[in-house]
């Protein structure tokens, strides 16, 4: 029996973790999986602290339940890793990945004694240079794939291409810039 | 039987898609969290004209299960959707919409009630509106939430039942969460559920008949002990569908789901998405030996009394758990109903309450997991020791 996957994102009202959560279910959706992706809903304002899930498995998933033992975790704002307890629960042999310019092991003093893997994306940098925006969805996606290896690249790059098609029907020119973003996050990604 | 087309979508994108499959001739609605998406998806595919649907867009739920009255009597196949607040405005329109025998079909995205205000999932809202005449059904997914609301415009339209049917599914956690799902091909759906043709309606011109007009002591209870006998058809009608649907998708459905119910000691009865994570702690028990099962209801109304009784008749401890508190201190709904059939069908069963996530706490594979071990405990002590409990509340 294929393992089941958990994933906790941790990120900011507007900053699209909730989007992410659903783009990256849709991918591994694409791929053959089996998947779950859902938010957290609190009171929803802007900038506050959200939490979103995903669960991908070879096998059909019945839990409905939040994760709490995830097997990885995702940061899309590098603030809240002093604001929001983003390892409880991690996996030893888990992993976080945190959306910053900083090398990982920069953040481990900061990690409350987590003992497993840290990485790092900047997707600001690569967002601003590649769609002249800040959105730090694609990148992070690149980045938790490649470290994931949940799914075969190619297959995975197809699935977000033909998503951004589908998503962006009606503005094609950001489909490039997207998918440049995705490539580099997947390169870029530091701590592997 | 062919194979669907396979998707992911949330619980509340899957009903929208559904609606559209069935295409009604009406649907009023108000929008009200989390079912606000049904008709915000279902607007898009009016607007698109992808529907031959007429939208009202009313201002209250009381007023929308008033435009759905008056259409479904007029003589049009009509829909809506709501949750919580919205259930509870809509109280009295309800009972005339069952007792004028309309089959109108509502999506019913469970939420708390207030007060406190609690944007969140539990069963309060639906459990009371339970004694107002509409069929029940529950749902433990996106996919049975679609499969479901499919199968509920035949079982509320058959001539034997002229009913409303409610489908109701768990707030948030179904209705926003995305997952895989089979669907049927449009055709497929709209051959399913036919042409509505109602045999008495308003808009009849070579029938005038009315509806709705006052009922004195010598007819009132003769309309209600008819009602109850369309309730009672609704029954065997449930699993006439059922069988006619399996024969299209291979999805199987009845009053209730066994799961690992034939050699099981011990067993919870449960409704909707904490279903699925029950079932994940049935696995793990079974993987150490531990003859566990579990039920999971989906037709509440009418009531299983007969079959659900004899289903528990082999056990030697069950849980009975309620996602909403009745205030009799006696339990929740689901248990004082279980309970009461087990006193004819399953006697030597010791069974026992839990009201369990109110207002959307969590429930976890660990939470479910102490409910299995309480009733190793009864059954190796043979003693109860406390017959309500709450599950996963601070005391």
């Amino acid at each position: 029996m294929g393992r089941m996957i958990e994933i906790r994102w941790h990120g900011r009202g507007g900053q699209g973790a909730k989007t992410a959560s659903l783009l990256l279910a849709e991918a591994a959706f694409d791929t053959g999986k089996y998947v779950q992706g859902f938010p957290e809903y609190g009171p929803e304002r802007m900038g506050a602290p959200i939490t979103a899930y995903n669960r991908i498995s070879d096998e059909p998933i019945t839990i409905h339940s939040n994760i709490y033992e995830p097997d990885y975790v995702i940061v899309v704002d590098e603030t809240l890793v002093s604001a929001v307890d983003v390892t409880a629960g991690l996996k030893k042999d888990g992993a976080i990945v945190i959306n910053s310019a900083k090398d990982p092991e920069e953040f481990r003093p900061l990690l409350k004694g987590f003992e497993g893997k840290i990485y790092t994306i900047d997707a600001r940098k690569i967002s601003v240079e590649e769609l002249g925006r800040y959105f730090p969805n694609v990148p992070m996606l690149g980045a938790i794939a490649k470290i994931t290896n949940l799914m075969d690249e190619d297959a995975f790059i197809k699935a977000m291409e033909k998503s951004f098609h589908h998503k962006f029907a009606t503005k094609p020119h950001v489909i490039d810039g997207n998918m440049r973003a995705l490539k580099r996050a997947m390169q870029e990604v530091k701590g592997l | 039987m062919e194979m669907g087309i396979k998707d992911k979508l949330s619980g509340n994108e899957a009903i929208a898609v559904a609606m559209r499959q069935i295409d009604p001739d009406v649907v009023a609605a108000f929008p009200i969290t989390p079912s606000t998406e049904v008709p915000q998806y279902f607007s898009q595919f009016v607007a698109n004209g992808q529907v031959h649907t007429e939208f009202v867009a009313v201002e209250s739920e009381h007023s929308a299960m008033s435009a759905c009255i008056g259409a479904e009597a007029a003589g049009a196949r009509t829909m809506t959707a709501t949750s919580s607040q919205g259930l509870a405005l809509m109280w009295e329109m309800l009972y005339i919409a069952a007792s004028l025998r309309l089959p109108i079909v509502m999506s019913v995205i469970n939420r708390a009630l207030s007060g406190p205000i609690n944007i969140h999932n539990d069963h309060s809202d639906s459990m009371g509106a339970r004694d107002s005449g509409w069929i029940q059904l529950y749902c433990e997914n996106n996919q049975e939430a679609y499969d479901n609301l499919i199968q509920a415009v035949r079982i509320a339209e058959h001539k034997d039942v002229q009913l409303p049917v409610m489908v109701c599914y768990d707030g948030f956690i179904t209705s926003h969460a995305v997952e895989n799902i089979e669907l049927l091909e449009d055709e497929k759906v709209k051959a399913f559920v036919g042409e509505y043709k109602p045999e008495y309606y308003l808009l009849d011109r070579d029938n005038p008949i009315s509806m709705g007009p006052l009922d004195m002591p010598a007819y009132y209870f003769e309309h209600k002990r008819a009602q109850a006998e369309a309730m009672k058809n609704a029954k065997r009608v449930i699993l006439e569908v059922a069988e006619e649907f399996e024969k299209l998708t291979g999805r199987k459905y009845g009053y209730f789901e066994e799961y690992k119910m034939e050699d099981a000691e011990v067993a919870i009865v449960i409704m909707n998405s904490t279903a699925g994570t029950a079932k994940f702690v049935v696995n793990e028990l079974r993987k150490q030996g531990i003859k566990a099962g579990l039920i999971k209801l989906r037709v509440f109304r009418p009531f299983p009394f007969e079959e659900l009784g004899k289903a528990l008749s082999h056990l030697k401890a069950v849980a009975i758990m309620d996602k909403a508190e009745s205030f009799s201190t006696a339990g929740g709904p689901l248990f004082t109903e279980v309970r009461s059939a087990m006193f004819d069908y399953a006697k030597d069963t010791k069974a026992v309450s839990y009201i369990y996530g109110l207002g959307g706490r969590d429930v976890r594979t660990d939470d479910i997991m102490t409910v299995y071990q309480d009733l190793l405990e009864i059954v190796r002590t043979g003693e109860v020791k406390s017959t309500f409990n709450y599950l996963g509340v601070r005391e």
